[in-house]
């Protein structure tokens, strides 16, 4: 066994293990520790592909961001201790029966199927090449996704101030 | 690289995660917990798209940009359903799904 082999074995291992540990947590806060794990070990699978700069995006943008967030809202709205209640049984048939189904379905159609893998020259992904198609607007190029998204986060920068902004205290009082 | 692990290993881990976000979207009552799930069904596609990119097109960057916008629009996302949630527990003093059931209060 190769240690590439290893390296991404180990990663599949975890991406796995963490992401069923995540929902099957009883502590919200152990949850989101998992959720952070998970999202590690997916960076660490671009790192495996050569996708360095990916890489970095996914442990600054969802590790140190997105994870920090949810776990700044866990404080704001748990108990540090908070355990859930056992979900509904209903529920965890319903959860469990979709899941298994779903994964059967999905998984025994994909190994039936062959994708050929071309003989094409792998191209280095650098941040000089990134960088220039991101803005290009040549063939290929990205730069009306690249304007159209920062566009959405300008909106959901405002969305997110409005929606969590506290009310005007004379509108409340005249409720 | 690619003769070491066949492009299915990739596809078999992702199924296996979007799926475990299903099923925490499913089974969980909580609305921190089914914005986790989500995150897990985003990241489960964005290992499809690099994969699929190294593998069958190396010589193109499609799925890797697809990847950085999906990143991006996940955090968006996340900003603001957090927002949203921290003003639900303001109003009703819970995030559980079962008690946010009134359109107006």
């Amino acid at each position: 066994m190769s240690l590439e082999q290893i390296m991404f074995t180990l990663f599949a291992v975890m991406i796995m293990v963490f992401s069923i540990l995540t929902i099957a947590s009883r502590r919200i806060l152990r949850a989101a520790t998992f959720l952070l794990f998970v999202l590690l070990s997916t960076a660490g699978l671009y790192f495996w592909l050569n996708y360095e700069f990916l890489a970095g995006v996914q442990v600054a943008l969802y590790a140190g961001g997105i994870v920090v967030l949810i776990i700044f809202s866990i404080l704001l709205t748990h108990h540090i201790n908070h355990r859930f209640d056992k979900p509904a049984l209903g529920n965890l048939i319903a959860g469990i029966g979709v899941a298994v189904l779903g994964s059967a379905l999905a998984i025994s159609t994909l190994l039936s199927f062959d994708f050929g893998t071309k003989a094409t020259e792998a191209i280095p992904v650098d941040v000089n090449a990134i960088g220039k198609q991101l803005v290009s607007t040549e063939h290929n190029g990205y730069a009306l996704p690249f304007e159209v998204i920062s566009i959405l986060l300008l909106a959901a920068l405002i969305g997110a101030i409005v929606v969590a902004r506290k009310e005007d205290v004379t509108e409340t009082e005249s409720k | 690289m690619s003769h070491t692990i066949p492009l299915h290993y990739f596809l078999i881990v992702s199924t296996l995660m979007f799926f475990t976000g299903v099923a925490g979207f499913i089974i969980r009552r909580n609305l921190i917990t089914i914005l986790m799930s989500v995150e897990l069904m985003l990241n489960s596609v964005n290992i499809n798209f690099v994969a699929f990119n190294r593998y069958l097109y190396p010589d193109q960057m499609q799925g890797h940009f697809f990847t950085l916008f999906i990143v991006a629009i996940a955090a968006a996302e996340a900003a603001v359903a957090i927002a949203l949630i921290i003003n639900i527990y303001r109003k009703f003093n819970s995030i559980e799904v079962d008690h946010v059931d009134e359109m107006k209060y």
